[in-house]
C-alpha cells in the first residue's frame, strides 16, 4: 500500500483572508453605506435645511416607519425565502390592535367589563390598572400576525409551497379580511388608554422618536441572534444551501416556520406603530409597502437568493430610501419621481455587486 | 488486521436489505458486515444502488426490507441524526457544504459549541475555530477556519467535510466519492487520511469509481450491480481486472 502519512504538502493560496475580502468589507451592504455617507454630505451642502435638528428627526422617524418590518422580512430573505403579505399584516394588526382598544373601552362591549366601567357622573373610568387595555390590545394585533406567520410557515416549510405563491395569497387573504372585520372602514384607536398609544408610537424620549429606539433596539438584538446563536447560523445555513443544512441535523423545517413567524410579527408590530403616527387604522393602510420594504432590504444588501443580509443592511436601506425622498422634497423635485429613482437605485445597487463580484 | 478484531460483534451488519421506489427496484436482498478498523470498498457502476444503501445507512429513508444492526443492537433510522447518534458519520458526494458560511461554521453546523453568556447561551467562536483548526492540521490541511467555503477549492472542502466527520466519535464513516473532486495530490491526502481512521479502529466505507483509490487503501472490496451484491472479497483475493469485470457484467458473480 502505498500511503503518504507524513507528507508535508506545502500551499501557496490559502491563508487568512485579507480583511477588506472578509465579512462586512466585502459586502453590498459596504459600499451601499459608503453611498448613503457620500449622499449625506452632498446634501448638507446643497441644502441648509438638511442637518437641521428638526429634518434629522423627521428622517429618523420616517425610516423607523419601515425599517422594523424590513429587520423581520430581512431574516426571511436570509434563509433564501420571501414573504409578500407584509403590508397587508401591518393593515390587519393596526386595525386589530385599535378595534380591540376601543372595544375593551366601550361600556356594554362583551369582555369590556373587565377593564372599564361607568362612572356615577357617567364617564368612561377604567376598572383597574391604566395601560392594561393598552397592552392587551396591542398583544391581540401581535397575536393575529404571530398566526398568519405561523399559517405562512406551515404552508411554506411543512407542505412545500413556493414562498412567492404563499405569501402572495396571504397578501390578499389578510387585506380582505381586513376589510371584513372592518367593513371597510377605518378604525381609531379609542378610549382611556389612547393617550398611552399615541405617546408610545408617536412620542420623543429626549428629542430622540420612539419607533427609533425601538428600531435599534430590535436590531441590535437581531444582530446578536443572526451572529451568536445557532439559530441565527442555521438561518444563514438555510439560505447557503438548505440541503445541508438538512443532513447535518439541522431542523430546517422549524427555523423556516420561526423565520416567517417573526417577520409577520415585525410586520405587525411596524403596523402598530404606524397606526399611532397616522391616528388611525384605514382598511387601504399600507398597500403596496411590501414593496418598499423588500425594496429596502435588497438595497441594504439582502440576497434574493438566501444566505447573505443582516440588520445593519436593512436599515442602511431604509435610511438610504428616505434620505432620497426627503432630499427631494428639499430640492423641490416632483415628489413623482421618487419612486423611479428607487427603482434605479434597487438595480443600481444589484448591478455594482455583480461588477465587484467579477473584479474580486 | 487482528482476529479480534475480524472475529468480534460486526459494527455494522445488513440483513436482507431491498428498496423498491414504486415500481423501480433498487436494492434487493443485500447482505453486509463491516468490522472496526476495516476499509471496505463499494464498487459499481451509476444505478447499481451504491449511493441508495449509503442513504439508507445514514438514515436519509428506511428499507423496504431487511433489518440494520449497528454495534450489536437492531437500529431503525428515520433521519439523519438518528444514524449520527449512534457513531455513523458520512461525508456526502456534494460535500452537503454550506458556501456562504466560513469553514469552521461548517464544522460545527448542527452541534455548534456554546458558552453562557448570563442567563443565555452564544456560540463559542474562539473554541470552534480552535478545534477546527486542530483538525484541519490533524488532516495536514492548510485551511483557515474563518475563511469562507466559497472561496475555497475542491482540496480544501474536502478538508472541511471530513473534520466534520471527527468531531464525534464515529464507529462508522461513510465517504461517497471523496477523491472524485480534487488535484491528484490531495488524492493522496485523503487516502491517508483514511488510513489513519483505520489505525484507530474506525470502520471505513469507500465508495469510489476510482480503482487504484480501492485497492490502496481497502481490506476488502463489494460490489453491486443492478440493487445486487455480486461479490464481497478480501483485496487481496482479486485484481484490478476482475472487479471491471463484476462491475460491467462481463462476470456475473465472484
Amino acid at each position: 500500500m502505498s500511503v503518504p502519512t507524513d507528507t508535508q504538502l506545502s500551499f501557496t493560496n490559502v491563508g487568512p483572508a485579507r480583511w477588506w475580502h472578509r465579512s462586512l468589507f466585502a459586502s453590498q451592504t459596504a459600499y451601499v453605506t459608503l453611498a448613503l455617507v457620500l449622499l449625506i454630505v452632498i446634501m448638507s451642502f446643497a441644502s441648509p435645511y438638511f442637518l437641521t435638528e428638526g429634518n434629522v428627526q423627521n428622517i429618523a422617524k420616517n425610516f423607523s416607519f419601515i425599517a422594523i418590518a424590513t429587520l423581520g422580512i430581512t431574516l426571511v430573505i436570509i434563509t433564501g425565502g420571501i414573504d409578500l403579505s407584509v403590508g397587508s399584516m401591518m393593515c390587519f394588526a393596526a386595525m386589530i390592535t385599535s378595534m380591540v382598544m376601543t372595544s375593551l373601552s366601550t361600556p356594554g362591549m362583551p369582555l369590556a367589563s373587565l377593564f372599564v366601567h361607568l362612572g356615577t357622573d357617567g364617564k368612561t373610568a377604567v376598572a383597574n390598572v391604566p395601560g392594561l387595555i393598552l397592552i392587551v390590545s396591542v398583544l391581540c394585533g401581535l397575536a393575529v400576525s404571530l398566526i398568519v406567520g405561523l399559517v405562512n410557515g406551515i404552508c411554506i416549510a411543512v407542505l412545500g409551497l413556493s414562498p412567492f405563491v404563499t405569501t402572495l395569497g396571504m397578501l390578499s387573504i389578510v387585506r380582505g379580511l381586513g376589510y371584513v372585520v372592518s367593513n371597510g372602514k377605518g378604525s381609531f384607536p379609542g378610549g382611556p388608554d389612547a393617550g398611552y398609544f399615541y405617546a408610545l408610537t408617536q412620542g420623543n424620549v429626549v428629542g430622540v422618536p420612539a419607533p427609533f429606539i425601538y428600531l435599534m433596539v430590535l436590531a441590535l438584538i437581531m444582530a446578536v441572534v443572526l451572529h451568536h446563536t445557532s439559530f441565527g447560523r442555521y438561518v444563514f445555513a438555510i439560505g447557503g444551501n438548505e440541503k445541508a443544512a438538512e443532513l447535518t441535523g439541522v431542523s430546517v423545517t422549524r427555523v423556516k416556520i420561526e423565520v416567517y413567524v417573526i417577520g409577520a410579527v415585525a410586520a405587525g408590530l411596524q403596523g402598530i406603530i404606524i397606526s399611532g403616527w397616522l391616528g388611525s387604522a384605514p382598511a387601504n393602510m399600507a398597500t403596496s409597502y411590501e414593496l418598499t420594504v423588500i425594496a429596502a432590504a435588497v438595497i441594504g444588501g439582502a440576497n434574493l437568493a438566501g444566505g447573505i443580509g443582516g440588520p445593519l443592511g436593512a436599515i442602511v436601506g431604509c435610511v438610504l430610501l428616505e434620505v432620497i425622498r426627503n432630499g427631494l422634497v428639499l430640492a423641490q423635485v416632483n415628489s413623482y419621481w421618487q419612486q423611479a429613482l428607487v427603482g434605479v437605485i434597487i438595480i443600481a445597487a444589484v448591478l455594482v455587486d455583480r461588477i465587484r463580484a467579477r473584479l474580486m | 488486521m487482528s482476529i479480534a478484531e475480524t472475529t468480534g460483534v460486526p459494527v455494522l451488519e445488513l440483513k436482507g436489505i431491498g428498496k423498491q421506489f414504486g415500481a423501480i427496484r433498487a436494492l434487493l436482498n443485500v447482505d453486509l458486515t463491516v468490522h472496526a478498523g476495516e476499509v471496505v470498498g463499494l464498487m459499481g457502476d451509476n444505478g447499481a444502488g451504491k449511493s441508495t444503501l449509503v442513504r439508507i445507512i445514514a438514515g436519509n429513508f428506511p428499507p423496504s426490507q431487511g433489518t440494520i444492526h449497528f454495534d450489536g443492537r437492531e437500529v431503525h433510522f428515520h433521519r439523519p441524526v438518528d444514524s449520527r447518534a449512534v457513531g455513523i458519520e458520512v461525508v456526502y458526494q456534494d460535500l452537503a457544504l454550506a458556501n456562504n458560511l466560513s469553514a469552521a461554521a461548517n464544522v460545527f453546523l448542527g452541534r455548534e459549541l456554546k458558552r453562557n453568556f448570563g442567563p443565555i447561551r452564544l456560540l463559542d467562536h474562539k473554541a470552534m475555530d480552535a478545534r477546527a483548526l486542530e483538525l484541519f492540521r490533524e488532516l495536514r490541511s492548510e485551511t483557515q477556519p474563518q475563511n469562507l467555503v466559497k472561496d475555497m477549492s475542491g482540496g480544501q472542502r474536502q478538508a472541511v467535510a471530513i473534520a466534520r466527520t471527527r468531531l464525534s466519535n464515529a464507529k462508522l464513516v461513510m465517504m461517497d466519492e471523496p477523491t472524485a473532486a480534487i488535484s491528484v495530490r490531495q488524492v493522496e491526502q485523503v487516502l491517508g487520511l483514511i488510513h489513519r481512521l483505520k489505525e484507530q479502529g474506525i470502520a471505513v466505507m469507500l465508495i469510489s469509481h476510482r480503482m487504484p483509490d480501492i485497492f490502496a487503501v481497502c481490506d476488502r472490496v463489494v460490489v453491486m450491480r443492478r440493487g445486487e451484491k455480486k461479490a464481497d472479497k478480501p483485496i487481496a483475493d482479486t485484481s484490478p481486472e476482475e472487479v471491471t469485470a463484476l462491475i460491467t457484467g462481463a462476470k456475473e458473480a465472484a
